[in-house]
């Protein structure tokens, strides 16, 4: 249990010319739920596309289930079964949802197993059932991070990637999709959340890293961080209300 | 009315050539957003490849026009003119400015191959001895008459059957999918496990075999071509690409219809040395009342 499933190492990456992560490390086990929090622009997108490649990791190196990922096309990294459900959800527009879906399962490489896994996510958010013909770019927001999830687990993938999943969302709507991760979470999928959402996502994970100017400043278990002060002063402001409701 | 209806069915054979090579544009255009000028030139090789190929079966006493085909069809498959090989040169995504780099490597492309064919093959018209001949006389009316040449079926036949294997392709398979995934969003495209580069590759290589079916085409209706004959002939479909709509598939045959019918109503109506200038203004005006071409999308779209 203790070996590492995705391994990030000292990872220095840039945009062009600009710095945005200082020499990132961060380990993620298999079948945990880790969060990585952070406020706008601290590194937490890149951190998550550094690792198909998108930037390219400049220094450092990222090995994923025991292999030295740092250098490969970013197909094939997606390819060793880690699905993302990316930032903006980037669903295709003009591609209906069942189309979308089959764009998903493209890295489990199992033609035979797409119905199976069809009828899973569809079980999970039978809303795209119903919209299956539907093109993606039709769809409402929900609807939408619904689909970008459906379609990253539709590749049934050994890490699931999931870049603010609750961003623009109603809460109940929130509610359901962090529901549906920790189900899945159950079945023994290993999950990596960056979230701005710090209180629920810090309340899912087992642990959550805290990534501030590109650079990891805590970690700890989600309720180690959660007590945290600083977490909370610079996280959570906006939270309070929610904390003292809950009791937290 | 019957010289009517003879205009119809020369421009509609004309409109599907130029329609095939539009398809090259259009698709090309739809995935890395940029216009390949070297297209027009890959149709003209294929007339020479064609030719070459009619000739040599005729020498060895076969007139098989399948045959021709599927040589045209399989030869730019592998070989560099297919324009497979201009795409994968680039350094994508290395340099700054991809685009400007992509589009010098078109106009070298096209510079390159006009100037290769007119050195190999020579600089003259070559003609070809019509392969297929006879028709259908289809209507009567007075003295004249309304003939469908066999090449005429042909040409439409075989645009048909593409067009639909081609929209088969696009919308059924797992390669069509990849390649509509590179055109909505590359990025998204990769991450879920699709060979961007090859998929791009392919698509210039779908392209660049029809647009030499359509030299093969083009060879057999009117027996001559020269090196020149991609310039124009690119041209116009390009301008059918852009007056259906760039990045549509119908719209792109719809285009090549339209300026096929323009300028052969043209010509037999009015002045057949203004028939280009028709075909041109017919595209100004349209892109006055619809920017984005009769079958495009428009640029506004909810994410």
């Amino acid at each position: 249990m203790s070996s590492s499933l995705l391994e990030i190492d000292t990872v220095t990456a840039c945009y062009g010319r600009l710095p945005v992560l200082h020499g990132v490390s961060l380990d993620i086990k298999l079948g945990e739920i880790v969060a990585l929090i952070g406020a706008n622009g601290a590194g937490k997108t890149t951190t998550m596309m550094t690792i198909f490649g998108r930037p390219r990791a400049s220094r450092g190196r990222i090995v994923f289930d025991g292999r030295d990922i740092t250098q490969l096309p970013t197909h094939e990294i997606a390819r060793l079964r880690i699905a993302q459900s990316p930032e903006g959800r980037r669903i295709f527009p003009r591609m209906t949802v069942m189309e979308n879906l089959q764009m998903g399962a493209i890295i489990a490489g199992d033609p035979d197993g797409f119905d199976h896994d069809l009828d899973r996510v569809t079980t999970l958010f039978p809303v795209l059932k119903a919209r299956a013909d539907q093109r993606g770019g039709t769809l409402s927001g929900g609807e939408q991070q619904m689909l970008a999830i459906a379609r990253a687990l539709m590749g049934r993938p050994k890490l699931l990637l999931l870049d603010e999943p609750s961003l623009g969302l109603a809460p109940l709507i929130v509610k359901q999709i962090f529901a549906a991760i920790k189900e899945l979470n159950r079945d023994g999928l290993t999950v990596f959340l960056v979230e701005q959402n710090a209180y629920h996502t810090l309340k899912l994970a087992d642990r959550g890293y805290v990534m501030v100017n590109g650079n990891i400043t805590l970690s700890g278990t989600g309720d180690e961080l959660l007590a945290r002060k600083e977490v909370r002063a610079a996280y959570l402001e906006g939270d309070t209300a929610m904390l003292k409701e809950t009791g937290a | 009315m019957a010289y009517f209806l003879q205009q119809l069915i020369n421009g509609i054979a004309l409109g599907s050539i130029y329609g095939l090579i539009a398809i090259g544009y259009t698709m090309v255009y739809g995935i890395i957003g940029m216009i390949n000028f070297a297209h027009g030139d890959i149709f003209m090789v294929g007339a020479f490849i064609a030719l070459i190929a009619f000739l040599a079966l005729m020498a060895l006493g076969v007139t098989m026009i399948p045959l021709a085909l599927l040589i045209v069809l399989v030869v730019p498959w592998r070989s560099p003119p297919s324009g497979a090989g201009q795409w994968n040169a680039s350094p994508t995504g290395r340099y700054a400015n991809p685009f400007a780099w992509r589009l010098i490597t078109a106009i070298g492309m096209s510079i390159v191959l006009q100037n290769f064919i007119q050195v190999a093959q020579g600089a003259r018209v070559k003609p070809l001895q019509p392969v297929i001949t006879g028709g259908y006389e289809f209507f009567k009316d007075g003295d004249f008459t309304v003939i469908i040449s066999n090449i005429q079926i042909l040409i439409v036949v075989t645009t048909l059957v593409l067009m639909t294997a081609f929209w088969l392709i696009i919308s059924r398979t797992a390669l069509g999918r990849a390649q509509r995934a590179c055109e909505q969003d590359r990025l998204m495209a990769a991450l879920s496990g699709v060979n961007v580069d090859r998929t791009i590759s392919l698509t210039f290589v779908l392209g660049a075999a029809l647009a030499a079916v359509a030299g093969l085409l083009y060879l057999l209706y009117y027996g001559v071509i020269d090196f020149f004959i991609g310039f124009v002939v690119g041209i116009k479909a390009f301008t059918a690409a852009v007056f259906g709509g760039i990045g549509s598939l119908p719209g792109a045959m719809l285009g090549g219809l339209v300026i096929g019918l323009i300028e052969t109503f043209w010509s037999a109506y009015f002045t057949i040395e203004y028939k280009d200038v028709a075909a041109f203004s017919m595209l100004a005006i349209v892109l006055i009342f619809f920017p984005t071409g009769l079958l495009g999308r428009p640029e506004v779209e909810k994410v």
